[in-house]
């Protein structure tokens, strides 16, 4: 009781509002993406494309973009479709190009934004601030909530056929490829909205620790998919109230939740394991 | 290039498949080159050939996933298009791991339907799967994980999900490995089974030569490029197949 007291008096605040109302919203989506990103091994390929949100924030100062997170949304986008396109022509590990992306990406950014001695001003970025969040990230939160839900129910089908053999899908008539290239493309926006708050070097927890947690122990998609949201929401609300009590930052406690459930969950399939 | 024609088995419906001047390079490497065949309606045609030669390429182009040089056309259609053309796949494998939290209705739903297999199970499509998977008697493995089925059970699974719906074509890549040698002999039972129950044309990858002499109607010997070509006993004869596998 006291418990529930307290977090209705936490939400009078609005910046606790606001941070409460983003977390619900992209906690699943998160969870739901990372289901995907999981088993099609893109836990770096997210990575990648989380780290490559610095280049967009300086393409968006260079430029001179009003918002920046256009600049980043459009980044991402072009950033994901170009490492799909080389990915999948090239014969070198998947994980060597990924990376040379990632680092020249990162480095490029991190020099743009340093042009003038003022990157003082992004480090927020790299471990974010979920009391920064404004309610125009909010609604695009819940734009991107509403497209991914969507993009879930019909697409799901195929990306998981795809995953699992491109050539046995083409044969049912499911272009794969187009498929991987939209899913891509909204990991990288999901992203690029929530690494102001998230920040850079811990968003792919975010994707990476609900689904992994729940494949620990769930058996089929459905489960798979139901346990990896609990997961996300549970520990992204756990977290945001920890840390206001304990004045820590969101973004890790958050993580660390997650993380604690994946030991748990780990520790429960090697119990259960038949 | 030794071509040994068997216009014999060429009775009323003719070519199912017709291959013109075929190749497929990666980059710099040719991988298959001035391939021309012909795959006649109805009919078992086997692709062999040792590793590294271009078999699983082969079945690539066909299914249209890869670039390549040349014509391939769907002769039983009225286009020659492959869109007309329906075609069942089996892979030589998938790629899961024994913890994957998909289960067979999981894999087979994703592959044939369009309801959504993350939001909820339909018992419709459940039957319908159930009655699928009977037909080559895994319905018991439905509910289970796929990765945690045998290798045998696992190709039983794939080859239901190929005949759904039943196909004009069936195109099968033969596992390397997984699968003893009771369920490689049942595999050729029941490919046999299929192609005479349904008139079904199979165009299959095979890495078991002796079965392949025994069930096939047409053997195709590919080494980057067609070597030999015709009647599995006029196969096994040619001098290219003793050069490729030996002369036991």
């Amino acid at each position: 009781m006291t418990d529930a007291m307290a977090t209705i008096d936490i939400l009078n605040y609005a910046f606790m509002r606001n941070a409460f109302i983003a977390i619900l919203i992209s906690t699943p989506i998160f969870a739901l993406l990372g289901t995907m990103v999981v088993n099609k091994k893109m836990a770096f390929f997210s990575d990648a494309i989380g780290h490559s949100a610095l280049c967009g924030i300086a393409v968006g100062v260079v430029f001179g973009f009003t918002s920046r997170s256009l600049s980043m949304v459009l980044f991402a986008i072009l950033f994901s479709v170009l490492l799909n396109f080389v990915k999948d022509r090239t014969t070198y590990g998947a994980d060597t190009i990924i990376s040379v992306f990632a680092s020249v990406a990162m480095s490029l950014g991190l020099v743009l934004l340093s042009i003038g001695g003022s990157f003082n001003k992004y480090t927020s970025y790299l471990v974010g601030d979920i009391l920064s969040i404004t309610t125009y990230e909010i609604a695009m939160l819940a734009i991107c909530l509403v497209l991914v839900i969507i993009f879930w129910i019909i697409s799901y089908n195929k990306l998981s056929a795809d995953s699992l053999s491109r050539s046995l899908a083409r044969s049912k008539g499911i272009n794969g490829k187009v498929y991987d290239y939209v899913f891509s493309a909204f990991v990288a926006v999901v992203i690029m909205f929530s690494i102001r708050w998230i920040g850079i070097l811990l968003i792919n927890s975010l994707i990476i620790l609900p689904a992994a947690s729940s494949r620990n122990v769930s058996r089929n998609t459905r489960s798979y998919h139901l346990v990896s949201v609990i997961l996300a929401v549970v520990s992204g609300v756990a977290g945001l109230v920890i840390s206001y009590y304990t004045s820590t930052p969101t973004g890790p406690m958050i993580v660390l939740l997650l993380g604690g459930a994946f030991f748990i969950t780990f520790v429960i399939h090697s119990f259960t394991k038949d | 290039m030794i071509e040994a024609h068997d216009h014999s088995a060429c009775e009323g419906h003719c070519h199912c498949i017709e291959i013109k001047d075929l190749g497929v390079k990666f980059g710099n490497d040719v991988i298959l080159k001035d391939v021309n065949l012909h795959m006649h309606c109805g009919q078992l045609t086997v692709v062999i050939g040792p590793n590294g030669a271009g078999k699983s390429t082969l079945l690539r182009a066909i299914l249209g996933e890869i670039e390549h040089e040349g014509t391939i056309d769907f002769t039983e259609t009225a286009s020659g298009n492959r869109n007309e053309m329906k075609i069942g796949y089996v892979p030589q494998s998938l790629n899961i791991e024994r913890e994957i939290p998909i289960t067979v209705y999981d894999l087979f739903a994703s592959f044939i339907s369009r309801t959504p297999v993350w939001l909820f199970k339909s018992k419709k499509l459940y039957n319908r799967i159930y009655e699928q998977l009977k037909v080559f008697s895994v319905e018991d493995c439905i509910d289970k994980q796929v990765g945690k089925l045998s290798g045998g059970q696992l190709q039983r699974v794939m080859l239901s999900i190929a005949i759904t719906p039943m196909p004009n074509l069936l195109i099968l890549d033969e596992p390397v490995s997984g699968i003893d040698e009771n369920g490689v002999r049942d595999f050729y039972r029941i490919v046999n089974e299929l192609k005479t129950k349904h008139d079904l044309s199979i165009l299959l990858v095979s890495h078991d030569l002796h079965l392949v002499k025994k069930y096939a109607d047409k053997v195709i010997l590919l080494d980057n490029t067609i070597l030999a070509q015709g009647k599995p006993e006029e196969v096994y004869e040619n001098p290219y197949f003793k050069e490729v596998f030996g002369n036991d």
